[in-house]
């Protein structure tokens, strides 16, 4: 472990450096936030993601966000465990019948002003389980979302830009929301 | 593949066979009017039984042999075929939240009555229940765990799957082979390469379709890929849920980096759709083929050190050793492929006992120990990298020049009735995937089947009598999947 430890003060550390938003999530979210209220969030963003039928690509690249070359909490953004302690609500999947329920009550426990990015094909507009008996359809038309991330799955990087739109966006001059939706 | 109609009493021989452990279960399936088993016969090889089922029903294979229980109930569920004497009738995908009942044969749900579901009863003094899920703490799958605890230790873990149900089985159905190979590759996305690689295999088998030998290796290289880059990511998730962050860290590089030169190779991380009936849709040119090459001489010494690290890490493997231990006898009636079953003494690989090409006239070592935890688990994992970083060597040295895809016959002549069968060795297991065409080249009926499907069950078995805190560890040292055995 110590020689490890000792290459690792020597080597020139993995992390790539910070994209720019994507533009088109700037201009998605300026849309969607003009007609709410906006809030300072001091520059963090906690999420918390819900696999709501996805096929577990989306959940890999998501993962992949904090690995070094991507590490997401340097911008301030983190995973958590419960819904009641996020900002942000991060939905994949086509949305099963049988995972509806459960984001329906994990949206109603993320507390005011939340923020829900529906992430990959299947959660923007189903993707190939479109139209199937078992899914309720895209994420929209469950919860209200604010921002799109295609792809299948997005690249990390995708999902970076799209997340530091979101961050750049929440945390612009405003005052302190009273409610969200 | 050898096929035969039986009738009930050679349905019942079948599940006598596989009681009296001579053969192993490799999927139970159905359609409108028949239930098909699959079975491996170490005497007589792979072979699939049809059995009609005029009255809606069939002899239960489940109340002599217990894997096919979960398979049962997805049928009722499905298609609304009863296994008499079963011993258990509840639900399993169905959770009575589709608007229709038996989508094969669909019935509105509100004409019918609701659907009950009931938990199995634990009884005794003190014992508490611990419900999780379906949403999980982490970025994880979901699904439901129902925990009898008996102050720290666990009594009873009973799962609830079905969770992430999509539908795809009935997706498959009618659907144009392009369209059905996208599918295959989303049935479990961790596994979009043995998927596509599996229905690939399949639907060739059924169409007479040689695929191109440079393809066939390039699949070599792409699977092999895909398996490292789980078994990185896994090694490190197990020991970071003992709080071993270091090793998640560099496991979490080790995976990138894998994640990336499959993006330089073949133009996609995840390697979607790259593998399609034919042959493949992206080459490897020569520059990237030598920095593969690299890599895997780089990643290969860095590993090393990493799991020497782990091993000489008491406190790691103070969580790891006997932890979550499956026995020999379930890992062989149950038929578990993948590290569960190798890491407790079951001795099957696909690519070497049901070879299929790039892997056939390969010599390469399986990797089996006995022990059964969490440990043995992840050791086999690790000893697996080093065999696929071997088959990468091998398949990228030794690639034949031409052409990757064959030529499709379009439209597919009388294609009506080939049926056609695969099995691939993904990184959790043994994926099995059968499928019939109809007569203008869709599907009729695909049936893919998970290794999770008997593995899920001996994680039950696994956490039995161990601290409600090594749950997580027993599980990714499991890490079934979800979405491949929802569907
Ligand atoms: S968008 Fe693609 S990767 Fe993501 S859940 Fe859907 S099928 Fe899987």
């Amino acid at each position: 472990m110590h020689t490890l430890l000792a290459k690792s003060l020597i080597t020139k550390p993995l992390t790539i450096a910070a994209p720019q938003p994507d533009p088109a999530a700037l201009a998605e979210l300026a849309q969607a936030l003009d007609q709410r209220a906006r809030r300072l969030l001091g520059h963090s963003l906690s999420i918390r993601e819900v696999d709501a039928g996805s096929c577990n690509g989306c959940e890999l690249e998501i993962h992949a966000l904090n690995n070094a070359f991507y590490d997401l909490e340097r911008f301030g953004i983190k995973f958590v465990a419960s819904p009641k302690h996020a900002d942000v609500l991060l939905v994949t999947g086509p949305v099963t019948h049988n995972m509806k329920i459960a984001l329906e009550r994990a949206y109603a426990v993320t507390p005011d002003p939340k923020w829900v990015v529906a992430v990959g094909d299947c959660a923007c507009s189903g993707g190939v389980f479109a139209g199937s008996y078992a899914c309720a359809g895209p994420v929209s038309a469950v919860i209200p979302v604010d921002l799109h991330i295609k792809g299948c799955p997005p690249q990390p990087i995708d999902l970076l830009k799209g997340l530091l739109a979101l961050l750049a966006t929440v945390s612009a001059t405003g005052d302190v929301a009273t409610t969200g939706t | 593949m050898i096929k035969k109609e039986v009738n009930r009493e050679g349905w019942e021989q079948i599940a006598d066979g596989l009681a009296a452990k001579t053969s192993t279960l490799l999927g139970l399936w159905a359609e409108r009017e028949c239930v098909h088993i699959c079975i491996h016969d170490p005497a007589t090889g792979v072979s699939v039984a049809t059995l009609q089922t005029p009255d809606k029903s069939y002899p239960s294979v489940a109340r002599k042999h217990l894997p096919a229980l979960r398979m049962e109930r997805a049928i009722a569920d499905l298609f609304g075929l009863k296994a008499e004497g079963s011993p258990d009738r509840r639900p399993w995908l169905d959770h009575g939240k589709w608007p229709v009942r038996t989508p094969f044969v669909p019935v509105p749900a509100s004409t019918t009555p609701a659907l009950a579901y009931t938990f199995l009863p634990v009884e005794g003094e003190g014992i508490h229940q611990i419900p999780v899920g379906p949403i999980h703490a982490g970025i994880i799958e979901p699904g439901h765990f129902r925990f009898s605890a008996n102050g720290e230790t666990v009594v009873r873990l009973e799962e609830r799957l079905g969770y992430v149900h999509k539908g795809i089985e009935k997706l498959f159905e009618g659907a144009d082979l392009a369209t059905a190979a996208k599918l295959a590759g989303r049935i479990s996305g961790d596994s979009t390469v043995a998927y596509a690689f599996a229905f690939a295999l399949a639907a060739e088998a059924a169409l007479d379709i040689k695929v191109p030998p440079r393809a066939q290796d390039l699949r070599g290289i792409m699977a092999e890929l895909e398996r490292i880059a789980n078994h990185f990511g896994d090694i490190g998730a197990i020991c970071n849920d003992a709080s071993f962050s270091l090793m998640h860290a560099h496991c979490g590089i080790l995976r990138e980096e894998t994640l990336q030169h499959a993006d330089a190779c073949f133009g996609y991380r995840l390697m979607m759709d790259r593998i399609v009936p034919g042959g493949v849709t992206a080459d490897l040119g020569a520059a990237e083929a030598v920095r593969l090459l690299d890599w895997t001489d780089s990643a290969e010494k860095r590993f090393d050190e990493l799991m020497q690290m782990y091993e000489d890490t008491a406190s790691i493997k103070n969580r790891t050793n006997t932890t979550g231990i499956v026995s020999e006898e379930l890992v062989q009636l149950y038929g578990a492929g993948g590290y569960v079953g190798r890491a407790s003494g079951r001795r099957f690989d696909a690519r070497h006992h049901a070879p299929y090409p790039p892997y056939d006239g390969l010599e390469f070592d399986i990797p089996v120990l006995k022990a059964g935890d969490v440990n043995t688990r992840l050791w086999i994992r690790a000893y697996e990298i080093k065999q696929s970083f071997i088959l990468i060597r091998t398949f990228v040295q030794r690639l034949p020049q031409g052409k990757i895809m064959a030529t499709l016959p379009s439209p597919v002549p009388s294609s009506e009735g080939r049926e056609g069968m695969a099995q691939v060795e993904g990184f959790r297991g043994d994926i099995l995937v059968w499928l019939r065409f109809a007569g203008d080249g869709r599907i009729a009926r695909c049936y893919p089947r998970d290794p999770s499907w008997f593995q899920w069950p001996l994680l039950e078995v696994a956490v039995k009598g161990n601290i409600v805190a090594d749950f997580p560890l027993c599980n990714k040292s499991f890490n079934c999947s979800y979405s491949g055995h929802d569907l």
